[in-house]
């Protein structure tokens, strides 16, 4: 009787690691697979650098150099400047970027929801939940728009 | 070191393509605009209907003199134009242009990867405004600024719409997924899409953030010779991920008669097809005012975008 418990308990234990090395195996495979697609990608990153570098490098070999102290003040309309470049100023677009923070936000969530709302076991109840989602966001945009945010003047 | 080469060519062909085909687009942007306005455009350069004009515009800028201002802040000023003209590099490589594994690299989630990286282009402009220490640059970039705050939502909500079709990110597998009905399905959500994807890249008529009348050129105003070059070339391979990615997206991509072999010429096809659309949209729009702009924006296009998703949802479960 102890005997067969020890044996079934070896049993159970030797499954068990089968169990969590196949996982372990997958796990790295998959996750070798997805980052193989992007280490291609970063290539071309590493690639465009290179492209940057080298037309930056043959544009001094090409290049005059002759600077003059008036061709190095700042262009800005052909008028001498007047004041300081970092000019104070208005910046009206700030409630924008808040409107835009909290929709970005909503597009993320909506990005994964996209793949599997229509997948079985999902559908209408899952379309309901996102529009209610969505429509909190629409009715802040609506009070935003009423209240004057989107105007400019 | 099959595998090695396989992977090297890619990079090659996504790096010629990268150079050669923002050329082309403004090649036929110089010819169509000067016809639709009575003119020949040029004429000269390479001999033939001024093929090489382009080239020979390349050549002057590596040889004008690289100014920096005194006032302005050095490193950050030069190295803009990478910032601003990389990310369309990398986005190239993702783009599938015909069936059959003919892309650079499947991305799983290819479509949020394109999204973001795009996104990252309009800091360029910023930094270019921000370090030229310019009046006008500095509202310039802002205006960039507040332009991608405004049309990335549109077009991030009429992307979404796309990837609830599809039921995937992956652009391979939205274009295998792709039925002729969806082009009346999604119009709206491509319309919006194209807009917004204009209004990003400061195309007419949405080009307040370098409108010349108001701001000099915005935040290019103090760039000279290769740098203000890179900045164009940014501008060219702008339209054509636009376009290449609203024909992946929007107009099935590869699909087509004789897919199967000829299915890259349909991508280029389509993608030409919305390059000449660009670039007529600038022949005929005058510009929108910066209050408009937004308006657009924030009253137009978003609530167009969130009708598309509710639309492509209703239909899609029904016919589940």
């Amino acid at each position: 009787m102890g005997q067969g418990l020890d044996s079934l308990r070896k049993q159970i234990i030797e499954t068990v690691v089968d169990v969590a090395e196949v996982t372990v195996q997958a796990t790295h495979h998959v996750a070798a697979d997805y980052f193989d697609g992007y280490s291609v990608v970063g290539l071309v990153a590493v690639l465009g650098v290179l492209f940057v570098a080298v037309a930056f490098g043959a544009g001094r070999l090409l290049r005059p150099v002759a600077p003059t102290r008036e061709k190095m003040l700042t262009y800005e309309c052909g008028v001498d400047p007047v004041g300081e470049g970092w000019a104070h100023t208005q910046i009206r677009y700030y409630v924008y970027s808040f409107l835009y923070v909290i929709f970005a936000v909503d597009a993320i969530f909506l990005f994964p929801w996209a793949t599997i709302f229509a997948a079985p076991g999902f559908g209408g109840t899952t379309l309901v939940e996102m529009f209610v989602f969505i429509g909190f966001l629409a009715v802040g945009l609506l009070y935003a728009w009423k209240k004057g945010v989107l105007e400019w003047t | 070191m099959n595998d090695v080469l396989d992977v090297l060519l890619r990079l090659v062909a996504v790096l010629v393509a990268f150079l050669v085909l923002p050329l082309l687009v403004g090649q036929t942007e110089h010819k169509v605009m000067a016809h639709m306005q009575g003119r020949l455009g040029p004429m000269y350069a390479g001999g033939f209907h001024g093929w090489a004009q382009l080239v020979a515009d390349g050549v002057k800028f590596a040889q004008k003199e690289d100014v920096v201002p005194t006032g302005a802040d050095r490193r950050i000023f030069q190295l803009a134009p990478a910032i601003a003209l990389l990310p369309y590099l990398v986005v190239l490589i993702v783009i599938p242009v015909g069936p059959n594994g003919f892309v650079g690299q499947i991305v799983d989630a290819g479509l949020f990867f394109v999204l973001a990286v795009m996104g990252v282009g309009v800091l360029g402009a910023l930094m270019a405004g921000w370090a030229s220490a310019n009046k006008f640059s500095l509202l310039g970039g802002l205006r960039t600024a507040a332009q991608l705050m405004a049309y990335e939502l549109p077009m991030l909500l009429a992307a979404a719409s796309v990837a609830m079709a599809a039921g995937t990110l992956s652009l391979p597998g939205i274009v295998h997924a792709f039925h002729w009905w969806w082009v009346p399905w999604q119009i709206i959500g491509a319309l919006v899409f194209f807009t917004a994807g204009l209004a990003e890249l400061q195309r007419p008529p949405f080009d307040m953030p370098v409108a010349d009348s108001e701001i000099i050129f915005g935040a290019y105003t103090e760039y000279t010779g290769l740098r203000f070059a890179l900045f164009l070339l940014a501008e060219y391979a702008g339209i054509v991920v636009l376009c290449v990615l609203t024909t992946v997206l929007f107009l099935g991509g590869w699909h087509g008669p004789w897919s199967d072999s000829l299915g890259w010429v349909w991508t280029l096809l389509k993608s030409a097809l919305l390059a000449f659309v660009v670039i007529w949209l600038r022949v005929s729009y005058p510009r929108l005012r910066e209050d408009q702009l937004q308006k657009l924006a924030w009253t137009a296009l978003i609530p167009l975008a969130l009708v598309q998703i509710a639309l492509t949802g209703v239909v899609k479960v029904v016919i589940q």
